[in-house]
C-alpha cells in the first residue's frame, strides 16, 4: 500500500484510495501531536523546503510544524527580500535551492500551475500550497478529515460552500476532493462570482444562500476579499453580508446535527457572524488542528525513499 | 496461558505491571493476556496498543507505506514494569522501534519482552523474557500467525518461499 501520486499538485486527478490513505493516516497523526511527546522521527535526514512567494501565515506554520514533527529539517523562503526581488527566474532559483540537497518543496505561488511547472524540472517531492486562484489541496483534505472526524463518513453529506468561488483555490480542491469521495457538494454567491460553468464540476449552484442551506449537513465560508468590491465584483460589504453573511438565524435551515467550517482567516460580520463563529458547530480551531495532522500524513506519505 | 502465568511468577508486583502490545495482532495478544492474568490473579491490568511504523527505521529504502493504525497507550508509565507484547519475534528491528516509541511516552520502571513466536535471525541485540514458542526457520521463510480476533481461527505456520517467488515480510 502507497501512494499513487508522487507530488501533491491538487485533487483534481487524486484518487479515492490516495484520499482514504491520506485521510487514515492523518488519524494517526493526531493522536500523536496529542501526546506529551509530540515529535516522530519518520523524515529524520529530509530536507523540506518551504517556497512561499505569496504571503501566508496559516499554512506556512502548518507546514513548518508538521514538517519539525516529523523530524525533518525545514529551510524558509520568502520571495520578498531574496533573489527573487533581484529578477531571478522561478527556474533558476529553484534549481538553485536543489543543489543544496533538499528533498521535498511545499510551494505556494500567485500564478496557476507555479508547482505543475516545478515537476518538469526539479528531483524534488513538491506539494501545492495553494497555486493562484487554483488548487489548495491540504486546505480541501483537512476540510475533509474535519468533516469525516465529525460525522464517520463523506458519502452521501450534503456540504454547502459559500462565498467567492470564482477567485477560490480552497472551493475548488473541496469540490474534487468531496465529490471523488461520494459527497454531494452545493456552492453558493453571488453571480459575479461563481466560476462560468460551474455546474460541470458536478456541484450544484445557488445564489440564494437561503436555499442553498436547506438540509445541508455541513455549510464551509469562505472569506470575502475586500478588494472585489473596489474591483467591481459587489455592489457593498453590507448587501454582502445581508445576502451570503452565515447568521445564526440562517442555521436553523440546516439539517440538525449541522457544522459550520470557515479556511481562515475571518471577517467577522461580513461573511460570518461571530456568534457563529464561535457557537458549539463551529469546528474553525479544530480545522487549524488537523491541518497540521494532515500535512505531517501528506510528507510522510509522499517521501516514500528511494525507488529500489 | 502458559506464559500469563510465567509472568505472574517474575514479577511479584503485578500490580505494577502494564501490557502494550504492538500492531497488528500483539495488540489481540496483549489483550488475551490481560484477560488471562485477570482470570487468574483477578487484576485488571492496563492494556495499551502500539503501532510502530513511524519509528521503522528502513523508512529510507521503501517505497510504499504502510497502514499506520492507532497508537493508544493511556496510562502513565512511570514506575510501570511494561511487557511488550507481539506475535513474532525475528530481527529486533519492531521491538527496536517499539523502544524508541515507549521512551517517547515516559520512563517505565523496566521493559520486558513477550512473544508468541520467537523464528530466530536477530539482527539486533534483543532477548525476549517470554516465549510462547521457538520456531527455528530460513531467513526466507515466512511465519503467519493467525488468530481468531482478526483471522477467525488460531495457528502459526511456516510459510517456506516458492523457488523463484518473492519472499514475504510477515514475521517483522
Amino acid at each position: 500500500m502507497g501512494l499513487k501520486i508522487n507530488h501533491l499538485l491538487g485533487l483534481e486527478n487524486v484518487s479515492r484510495e490516495d484520499i482514504e490513505l491520506i485521510l487514515n493516516t492523518t488519524r494517526s497523526f493526531r493522536e500523536v501531536i496529542e501526546r506529551p511527546v509530540k515529535k516522530v522521527p519518520p523524515l529524520r535526514g529530509v530536507t523540506v523546503v518551504n517556497l512561499f512567494y505569496e504571503p501566508s501565515t496559516r499554512t506556512r506554520l502548518s507546514f513548518e510544524l508538521a514538517e519539525k514533527r516529523l523530524s525533518a529539517d525545514t529551510i524558509n523562503f520568502a520571495a520578498k527580500g531574496s533573489s527573487v526581488a533581484k529578477g531571478e527566474s522561478l527556474k533558476d532559483t529553484v534549481r538553485n535551492i536543489e543543489a543544496l540537497k533538499i528533498d521535498m518543496i511545499v510551494m505556494r505561488h500567485s500564478s496557476v500551475g507555479a508547482p505543475h511547472f516545478l515537476t518538469k524540472f526539479a528531483s524534488s517531492t513538491i506539494i501545492n500550497a495553494g497555486d493562484g486562484a487554483h488548487e489548495h489541496p491540504t486546505q480541501a483534505l483537512l476540510d475533509m478529515y474535519s468533516i469525516h472526524a465529525r460525522y464517520g463518513k463523506l458519502d452521501g453529506l450534503r456540504i454547502v460552500i459559500v462565498g467567492d468561488i470564482l477567485h477560490s483555490r480552497v472551493a475548488r480542491s473541496n469540490i474534487w476532493g468531496l465529490k471523488t469521495m461520494g459527497a454531494s457538494v452545493a456552492v453558493c454567491g453571488p453571480t459575479t462570482l461563481l466560476p462560468q460553468e460551474v455546474e460541470k464540476m458536478g456541484v450544484d449552484v445557488y445564489s440564494d444562500l437561503d436555499e442553498a442551506l436547506h438540509g445541508a449537513d455541513v455549510v464551509n465560508v469562505l472569506r470575502l476579499q475586500r478588494e472585489r468590491q473596489q474591483a467591481g465584483l459587489l455592489p457593498s460589504l453590507r448587501e454582502y453580508t445581508t445576502l451570503f453573511g452565515l447568521t445564526r438565524e440562517r442555521l436553523k435551515l440546516l439539517n440538525k446535527n449541522y457544522t459550520v467550517m470557515h479556511p481562515g482567516p475571518m471577517n467577522r460580520g461580513v461573511e460570518i457572524s461571530s456568534e457563529v463563529a464561535d457557537g458549539d458547530s463551529s469546528i474553525i480551531l479544530e480545522q487549524v488542528t488537523n491541518g497540521v495532522a494532515v500535512r505531517m500524513a501528506v510528507l510522510y506519505l509522499l517521501q516514500g525513499g528511494e525507488e529500489n | 496461558m502458559r506464559i500469563a502465568h510465567e509472568i505472574l511468577e517474575r514479577q511479584p508486583d503485578i500490580s505494577r505491571v502494564a501490557l502494550i502490545g504492538i500492531r497488528t495482532r500483539g495488540d489481540d495478544l496483549a489483550d488475551r493476556l490481560a484477560g488471562m492474568i485477570k482470570q487468574i490473579e483477578d487484576i485488571d491490568l492496563p492494556v495499551g496498543y502500539m503501532d510502530i511504523n513511524f519509528y521503522r527505521d528502513d523508512i529510507h529504502i521503501k517505497l510504499e507505506r504502510p497502514e499506520v493504525k492507532r497508537t493508544e497507550i493511556l496510562f502513565d508509565l512511570e514506575d510501570k514494569i511494561v511487557i511488550l507484547v507481539d506475535d513474532v519475534l525475528f530481527t529486533g528491528r519492531t521491538i527496536r522501534a517499539a523502544l524508541n516509541q515507549l521512551s517517547d511516552f515516559g520512563r517505565p520502571r523496566a521493559i520486558r519482552l513477550a512473544v508468541l513466536v520467537d523464528r530466530g535471525h536477530r539482527e539486533l541485540p534483543i532477548k525476549p523474557d517470554f516465549v510462547g514458542k521457538n520456531l527455528p526457520t530460513s531467513k526466507d521463510d515466512d511465519v503467519l500467525v493467525k488468530l481468531k480476533e482478526i483471522d477467525g481461527e488460531d495457528s502459526v505456520s511456516i510459510i517456506s518461499k516458492p523457488q523463484g517467488g518473492q519472499p514475504g515480510k510477515k514475521g517483522e
